[in-house]
């Protein structure tokens, strides 16, 4: 497909004033969904998702027109997102995608915890990452599209399957099973729309303005709103900035602070310890892709020895809970 | 022995992509020569220190498990233990050569990983 020409005939529908579009390129990312970066010939910065034709929906992820009705929602009650322009229909001959606005800042977590460029915004981010969660966690969940609804219990039980599956045997994760098991929240008394990927590399952080777009909804589900404080607490996305719990920038105080709901700190670690063990599960579903010929590419097999970057860290958070 | 992946696939990862020709000047083709780079760096560790952290791994699993055998079939019998509940999380003991391992194991595959850090803090 040329998705620059289909671009061009769409330009239109996109802005009055734009005729067609100036330099699409796509922009790195993965293998089944497509980003691409565009301008329309009026100056406005635009971005396409789509799904790559003859790619077939993963079971967990979103179809991109749920994602883009989510990143409407979040809108709508003022939560940082890229504004939603456009939901292609067939017509347009995009398959499935949506386009929508492209901002200006740095998803790439190595820099926002460590260029001098970020400095200044770094002290509040936390705080705003606690406020922007209880905007994106107050979306109505009537009218929604179908999401999936999960617990605590329910995640474990989840990656536990997935890991019985792998047949690896690694007692740190064996142990960090059962101790979690045994710590589990009960659900909370009323799900609420959770992110699910809410951390560094899918945050869009401008300089001056800090927090300016959550991105990436693709993994949006209804659950425990202490799992997205959690996630962004994960020891993989702080990017040897380890002192600084939240995201590589901050504190699990100014995180609750800005979230000022009735969320325990002990709620949140248990996600992260969570977040940890899923992560350390996914390393391992990632190497079994190389191991069974799916995809050969070192990369695959690589990423299974970040398996141990887990282990480390839950052994860190058995260790100070026993 | 680390496994997921083994040093064996490792090494047949790296000669794989070697004999794959490639536009070094392909984003991804940059990424993955850095990966491989990455595994080199990783198998040299594991050559280096990958057998004796077997060996201090199987004298605390013996010593934990109260019982002889090679280092997979305790390394399993341990899961196994954790999984049925006979050994709990909470046990010192356990923790101590779960603690021994996640050092080990990082020391080879991500050596500046911040954890290792933060365990040695906390």
């Amino acid at each position: 497909m040329d998705v620059a020409a289909a671009l061009d005939r769409l330009a239109p529908r996109l802005s009055p004033k734009a005729a067609g579009v100036v330099s699409p390129r796509r922009l790195s990312g993965g293998a089944s969904l497509e980003t691409w970066a565009f301008d329309l010939d009026d100056g406005t910065p635009l971005i396409l998702r789509r799904r790559s034709a003859g790619t077939a929906l993963r079971d967990e992820a979103l179809p991109l027109v749920s994602e883009a009705a989510l990143i409407a929602a979040a809108d709508a009650v003022g939560a940082p997102v890229p504004r939603v322009v456009h939901v292609c229909e067939e017509i347009d001959g995009l398959g499935e995608a949506y386009v929508m606005r492209r901002l200006e800042g740095e998803t790439l977590g190595r820099r926002i915890v460590r260029d001098e460029a970020f400095a200044d915004v770094r002290p509040g981010l936390s705080r705003r990452c606690g406020e922007v969660l209880t905007q994106i966690h107050s979306v109505p969940t009537e009218g929604l599209p179908d999401l999936a609804i999960s617990d605590a219990r329910g995640e474990l039980a989840r990656y536990e399957a997935v890991y019985r599956q792998i047949g690896a045997e690694r007692p740190i994760l064996e142990a960090a099973f059962r101790w979690l098991e045994a710590t589990a929240p009960p659900p909370p008394e009323q799900p609420v729309l959770v992110h699910g990927d809410f951390r560094n590399g899918n945050l869009m952080i401008h300089p001056q303005q800090g927090l300016v777009g959550v991105l990436d909804w693709e993994l949006a589900h209804l659950g425990d709103p202490a799992e997205d404080l959690g996630w962004i607490c994960v020891n993989s996305w702080r990017f040897g900035e380890w002192r600084r719990p939240v995201g590589g920038f901050g504190d699990y105080d100014d995180l609750l602070a800005g979230y000022g709901g009735e969320i325990s700190l002990d709620r949140v670690r248990f996600w992260q310890a969570l977040g940890s063990l899923k992560w350390g599960v996914m390393c391992l579903m990632m190497y079994q892709s190389f191991a069974t010929g799916a995809d050969r590419s070192i990369e695959r097999a690589m990423i299974g020895r970040r398996t141990s970057e887990t282990e480390i860290d839950l052994v860190a958070l058995m260790e100070s809970a026993a | 022995m680390i496994s997921h992946p083994t040093a064996a696939e490792l090494f047949e990862a790296i000669a794989a992509f070697q004999a794959t020709p490639g536009d070094p000047s392909d984003p991804r083709q940059v990424f993955l020569a850095r990966v491989t780079d990455n595994a080199r760096s990783t198998l040299a560790r594991e050559a280096e220190h990958g057998a004796r952290l077997e060996t201090e791994a199987l004298a605390r699993l013996r010593t934990l498990l109260g019982q002889d055998g090679e280092f997979a079939r305790l390394n399993a019998r341990l899961c196994q233990a954790l999984h049925d509940g006979t050994i709990s999380p909470r046990d010192p003991a356990l923790l101590a050569h779960l603690r021994a391992t996640a050092v080990g194991h990082i020391a080879i595959d991500q050596p500046g990983y911040g954890g290792l850090a933060a365990l040695g803090a906390g």
